[in-house]
């Protein structure tokens, strides 16, 4: 195995001051210099550019059409209507603005649950492996495995165990606990929602595990031995010191784990399929359902383009809240 | 810090709380696809009344696992060699020179990210018909539009780990060889490269993995001949009798070569995100 030295956060900085040529001393190949980089970075640059940058234009071009099933096969002439679908979006009493309102709330609420849980439950086990303790190794792998496993294969294997008749947890909840009378539908109906947010936790919680474990084993023991010292408790010392200290990387992990759950597709798809039930429609799957079901694709796009507006801001004012100045860029 | 007695308790309790929510569902997995059929049919049971490998057999006819399989591997494979090889440019530019547009490009790449899957979903859907009328050539339905895709996919984090862990390669050694006539590609190629075999090796699988399980592009993009098996095992389950051993069988097939390689990588992919948070 190969090792090579890391370097510190300063060193890595100091190399990185703006202006500073890192090439040849000599400046042998200075010519060279001007287009090399560029070279470099040009398929990375055509290849976002035709799967995400075109597309996007297009999504915004395609909200101000009335996209729909007649006009797929010669979609470059459906006809522009401009704000019409933004209006059928945004109008609370219309049907189709009424569920998007419900839709986003919706969404909301599963993202906050899923966020909070995913990083109580990643905190406790980073805030925990980050001691000495016996197996650490061991434990830090296995707690892997939740977020190795694809998406498709955990999520299959949920719907099986929230299966009425033949699934585990009817079985722990009604046959071996008695915590239940009936045996409860889990996919379906109101319970579908809590289901999603178990699958969701399930998965994404090693995530938060991962990244705030490598902020804690950043954070030099010192402080919190002094803070001991001084006679903190535990739970002090974690509030006064080491949340402070990996603030910038928390403010990162919440951020990407609020970003994944908002655009949550997969878990609710796998589970439940192209249409689920109503109490677990999340924003994707209903963008999804007027796009491909009902070939809406303009009013899919218009509510495309409104979601990133609000994720735009959110995402911003998160950062300007969260994440103090000059880290911005990491 | 001193582990005072109420500590190590809080721990163990922690520690046996999660690895039970971890290793339960797991659990059921792996001794649902050891059971009989009747087993599963029925009220479930902790412990298999019989043990048999049939399912690992029988799951091969009953669902087209092994087009499915083939399928993902292609297209997992593809996306992610290419991925690496437009990551390496890009992150050995970002890493090495300092040129106009280099924070707009990083900036860029990674706000690419934030973007929801759903919103270039349908014009890519729209672009990639478009250029079967136009061009005659047929992408949805192909391994190559889901190559492509997913490869962009990947992109962003691949670029950022590389580019931190190029960062923290010395350059002294770059600089003797470019001295001695290496040229910047010559140095890239087998200076870098070979230093960050390992971590090249942890974003690839990285890449892997996205492509491997990616749901939404994959239900669009691919039809019967090209599905995969994030998309192709779901489809399955709509049928009106599930035979779950299985289908728990299939999963279990279907995770263990990125579960190994993911874990197998996974000290890399730590010091690659260390590397990248600096």
């Amino acid at each position: 195995m190969v090792t090579h030295r890391s370097e510190t956060d300063a060193e890595v900085r100091a190399r990185r001051q703006p202006g500073q040529l890192s090439d040849t001393p000599n400046g042998r190949d200075s010519r060279r210099r001007h287009w090399l980089p560029y070279v470099l970075i040009l398929p990375a640059v055509v290849a976002e550019l035709i799967i995400h940058v075109v597309p996007i234009v297009l999504g915004v071009w395609t909200s101000m059409t009335q996209l729909t099933q007649l006009h797929i096969r010669d979609w470059t002439n459906a006809p522009v209507i401009w704000f019409d679908n933004y209006r059928h979006g945004l109008d609370p009493a219309g049907a189709i603005g009424s569920a998007l309102g419900d839709t986003v709330l919706r969404t909301l609420a599963f993202t906050v649950l899923v966020v909070a849980l995913s990083w109580i439950i990643g905190m406790l086990a980073a805030y925990v492996l980050n001691t000495r303790v016996r197996g650490a190794r061991g434990f830090r792998l296995l707690f892997l495995v939740p977020f190795a496993v694809p998406t498709f294969a955990s999520v299959l294997a949920w719907s099986f165990m929230f299966s009425r008749d033949q699934g585990a947890v009817n079985h722990v909840l009604v046959d071996q606990f008695g915590l239940l009378d009936e045996r409860p539908f889990w996919l379906i109906g109101d319970n579908a929602f809590w289901a999603m947010v178990v699958v969701a936790v399930w998965r994404l919680w090693p995530f938060a595990f991962l990244m705030l474990l490598a902020a804690l084993q950043g954070v030099p023991g010192e402080l919190d031995d002094a803070a001991a010292v001084d006679g903190a408790s535990r739970w002090r010392t974690f509030r006064s010191i080491t949340l402070p200290a990996i603030r910038p990387v928390n403010a990162v992990v919440i951020l990407i784990m609020g970003l994944w759950s908002f655009n949550e597709f997969s878990v609710p798809y796998v589970l439940f399929g192209p249409r689920p039930p109503e109490s677990a429609t999340l924003l994707a799957a209903l963008i999804y359902e007027h796009s491909f079901v009902h070939f809406g694709m303009g009013l899919g796009a218009a509510m495309n383009v409104l979601v990133l507006m609000f994720l735009l801001g959110v995402s911003l004012l998160f950062l300007r809240l969260f994440v103090p100045h000059g880290r911005r860029h990491a | 810090m001193r582990e005072g007695p109420g500590f190590r308790w809080f721990r163990r309790g922690v520690l046996t709380f999660l690895t039970l929510i971890t290793v339960v569902p797991l659990y059921v997995v792996v001794s649902s696809s050891v059971k009989p059929l009747a087993d599963v049919q029925g009220r479930f049971s902790w412990i298999p009344r019989e043990v048999t490998l049939s399912p690992y057999v029988d799951t091969w006819t009953t669902v087209p696992l092994a087009r499915y399989l083939v399928n993902s591997l292609i297209v997992a494979a593809v996306s992610a060699s290419l991925a690496l090889l437009v990551a390496v440019a890009a992150a050995y530019a970002l890493s090495r020179f300092t040129f106009r547009g280099d924070r707009a490009f990083r900036l860029a790449v990674l706000s690419t990210q934030m973007v929801p899957g759903m919103l270039f979903l349908v014009p890519l859907f729209l672009i990639f018909s478009q250029v079967h009328t136009w061009l005659g050539i047929r992408v949805i339905g192909t391994h190559a539009g889901l190559i492509v895709t997913f490869m962009t996919f990947s992109l962003p984090f691949a670029i950022w780990m590389l580019t931190g862990l190029f960062a923290g390669i010395p350059r002294e050694v770059e600089e003797a060889a470019l001295l001695d006539g290496l040229g910047r590609i010559g140095v890239l190629l087998r200076i870098v490269l070979p230093l960050a075999r390992p971590a090249l090796a942890a974003v690839g699988i990285f890449a892997f993995v996205i492509a491997w399980g990616e749901v939404l592009f994959a239900s669009v993009l691919s039809d019967a001949d090209t599905r995969t098996l994030a998309v192709g095992l779901r489809a399955y389950i709509t049928q009106s009798t599930v035979l779950w051993n299985e289908l728990m069988a299939a999963s279990v097939i279907a995770s263990v070569p990125v579960v190994v390689g993911f874990l197998m990588l996974h000290r890399h992919l730590m010091r690659g995100l260390g590397a990248g948070l600096r």
